[in-house]
């Protein structure tokens, strides 16, 4: 028995499905009952207007198809894909709030799964009441929560804020205190979706931490589904990437996160980009970054910059509703998916700005000194909590020239780039070296130790 | 430093899921745990923002008892039953047909109000409008006390039928339940079907022996008006109170739809319930 349960695959997917009719439920098309219903809640649904109106009615979808993977115990595995690949399904399938509409998974071991933070939290209660009421829907018995309850509060850093209604939280404290209870109580499936991207960027941090750590145990099995291929491969081992439903890559995650980024270039190369519905973005989605242009200092639209020459990123963005302290960022990225710089607008004491619903305009002028190469921009939208509003990678691609701006400037004149941009440095001039100091200092006996 | 992550218990097969199915009690009973901490969210949240708590509880049942006992008893004259005063008659039904208004109407809501829970995490689903029933049985509690001290009050000592009270707890919660989940099953699909649920209320209140005595419906069509599950456990409870004939008969008509009710309901639930986190 024992042989059994220390069994080394801890989830086995066999060809897995998942069908849905779009326009409707889940019962399938045709018959009384659906006739029924369409005739009954036609008018209810334009006034809601929840339900896209270019969906035909009972046209079927598969989310998922022919699904087959296997995991170890003690994996961990990312799985990425664009908006609609299926992450999602996949995850509602392996936490059993979905069933597959053909295939079959086996589990050995118990699932846990944390689809969005604060799911089962209780905004009348306090933040004690919650760890309780959370912790026994994610399956663990009373006993085990008092047992890990110091633990889960210090994670969580909430402190005296224990015996408030969570009602009264930050969205950030709520992050943190749901993170901390899913993965203190831990089972041996863990399942993760996305939910980091609503923390600030120190407790992400320390959540991609402790799931290294809980990984490193060895004994739990982790799947974590993100949006972003930096914070997967920050984590897991191996990627599983899915397309249209269907699984398309599996394997170690540097080699996955490699061609991955190959097969989506980036949404446009140079000049600007409007970025569409369909595309994968993190973030709360109050606020949307829709249209990302390249321009000079003369505001023309530009697909390559010179080199040494000062570019301007133009972020138009849609507000949906009031956002008293935000900032941006816009970060500068390499080809294969490397952040190697950020400007911020809150960076060096900016001001927090004030957005209010409606279509809004920003630029960001980036004096660095880009060396020649091919370049991607990110755009994010934050609030002064660390809360991300919006995150999407890749938006546009541009080309770092090694020819300058103006005749008789600069230029770059090796073959090959050392590194992507070029450190502001200022240095003295070439002292003789003095007899009574030495070149190399003396080790201490503290460094030495280390 | 995770010493207290339990055993694998096995295997688990997640297949896809089609018609009838079974009502998985075990796994239920197993979760128990659950259905408490629902219970103490419920109970815990109900009154926390209210000063005067249960006086709420008590509020409502006691208008309208005043209101009918006025309007009914006094200027329509309609009859009691035999020698009870109708003010006791009133109130004592009032207070019944509310818990199961009550329950009922929770049960039914259960799978919407409960929409984020559902398609975000798995746990064995009959737990929700289980845990929902408990508010209305404890206001139920509250009111059968008031109840009995009127009856007490009107000169009707308490007798050894009132060791029969666990029996309606058990109708009480069974008929509510039984009915409400099969609109808590309907609701994740047709969220409509929750629109009738106040001509329900009402509809009932009149077609059941609340307000007056079944007596008053013509002898030859009271099988048909027991066929109301409401009529038989509003007679049992009279019959317990108050020293009135139980009418057995009557009684096991109720009774076989109430218990047709719950074991149909169940099974409904458990056959839609796969499909609630797609179509909440």
């Amino acid at each position: 028995m024992s042989a059994d349960t220390r069994n080394a695959t801890a989830i086995q997917a066999e060809q897995v499905g998942k069908r849905y009719y779009l326009g409707e439920g889940v019962g399938g098309p045709g018959g009384l009952a659906a006739a029924l219903e369409s005739g009954l809640k036609a008018p209810f649904r334009r006034l809601r207007g929840h339900r896209p109106v270019s969906h035909v009615e009972g046209e079927e979808f598969w989310a998922l198809r022919d699904v087959s993977f296997s995991i170890e115990r003690g994996e961990v595995v990312g799985m990425i894909g664009r908006n609609g690949a299926g992450k999602s399904t996949m995850l509602k399938i392996l936490a059993q709030i979905t069933p597959p509409t053909e295939g079959r998974v086996v589990l050995r071991g118990r699932v846990s799964s944390l689809l969005e933070v604060g799911t089962g939290f209780h905004p009348e209660l306090t933040g004690r009441e919650n760890i309780f009421l959370n912790g026994t829907v994610l399956g663990m018995r009373r006993r085990q929560i008092v047992e890990k309850f110091d633990e889960i509060v210090e994670f969580s850093e909430i402190g005296q804020f224990l015996d408030t209604p969570v009602k009264r939280y930050s969205s950030g404290m709520y992050v943190r205190l749901a993170f901390s209870v899913a993965s203190h109580l831990l089972t041996e499936i863990l399942l993760i979706d996305e939910v980091l991207a609503v923390g600030d960027a120190a407790f992400q941090r320390k959540c991609l931490d402790r799931m290294e750590a809980i990984s490193r145990s060895g004994d739990h099995t982790i799947i974590f589904v993100s949006h972003s291929t930096q914070t997967v491969r920050k984590v897991a081992d191996r990627i599983i990437l899915l397309e249209d439903g269907r699984l398309t890559l599996d394997g170690p995650a540097e080699e996955v996160t490699a061609k991955y980024l190959e097969r989506i270039q980036p949404i446009e190369h140079g000049g600007f980009s409007v970025i569409g519905r369909d595309v994968t973005r993190g973030g709360t989605g109050e606020a949307r970054t829709v249209r990302v242009a390249l321009q000079d200092d003369s505001g023309n639209i530009r697909e390559r910059i010179h080199f040494g020459e000062p570019f301007t990123v133009e972020l138009t963005v849609e507000v949906d509703k009031p956002i008293p302290e935000a900032a941006f960022d816009v970060g500068i990225s390499t080809q294969d998916g490397g952040r190697f710089m950020t400007a911020s607008s809150s960076d060096k004491g900016g001001e927090w700005l004030e957005l209010r619903p409606g279509t809004h305009k920003i630029r960001a002028r980036i004096e660095a000194t880009l060396y020649p190469g091919e370049f991607v921009i990110d755009a994010g939208i934050y609030t002064s909590n660390g809360t991300q509003i919006d995150d999407i990678e890749r938006v546009l691609s541009f080309t770092g020239l090694n020819t300058p701006a103006v005749e008789g400037g600069e230029r770059y004149q090796w073959d090959v780039s050392q590194g992507y941009v070029r450190a502001p440095s200022s240095w003295t001039p070439v002292e003789e070296p003095s007899p009574v100091e030495p070149l190399t200092a003396p080790v201490s006996p503290g460094q030495g130790a280390r | 430093m995770e010493s207290s992550v339990q055993p694998a218990r096995g295997e688990r097969v997640i297949v896809p899921q089609r018609g009838w199915r079974k009502l998985e009690l075990r796994e239920l009973w197993d979760q128990r745990d659950l259905i408490g901490v629902f219970i103490r969210r419920d109970l815990g949240t109900r009154y926390k923002q209210t000063t005067i708590g249960l006086f709420w509880t008590v509020l409502q049942p006691l208008a309208l008892t005043t209101i009918f006992s006025v309007f009914f008893g006094l200027l329509a004259k309609v009859p009691s039953a035999a020698g009870i005063p109708y003010p006791l008659f009133a109130a004592s039904g009032m207070i019944l047909w509310l818990a199961i208004s009550e329950a009922f109407g929770r049960v039914s809501m259960s799978t919407v109000s409960a929409s984020a829970l559902l398609s975000k995490i798995y746990f064995p689903r009959l737990a929700i409008p289980i845990a929902s029933l408990a508010a209305p049985v404890l206001d139920f509690l509250a009111g059968v006390v008031i109840v009995l001290l009127l009856s007490i009050g009107y000169g009707f000592e308490p007798t050894w039928k009132l060791l029969l009270f666990p029996l309606l707890i058990a109708g009480l919660i069974g008929t509510s339940l039984g009915a409400g989940l099969w609109f808590a099953a309907l609701s994740a699909k047709y969220r409509d079907a929750l629109l009738v649920l106040p001509l329900i209320s009402l509809v009932g209140l009149f077609i059941s022996p609340i307000i007056y005595p079944i007596e008053l419906v013509p002898e030859n069509l009271q099988a048909v008006y027991v066929l109301n599950p409401v009529a038989g456990l509003m007679e049992f409870y009279r019959w317990m109170l108050l020293p009135l004939a139980l009418p057995l008969h009557l009684l096991a008509i109720s009774l076989t739809v109430s218990v047709t009710l719950l074991v149909s309901g169940a099974y409904y639930y458990k056959r839609a319930e796969p499909g609630f986190a797609d179509a909440l």
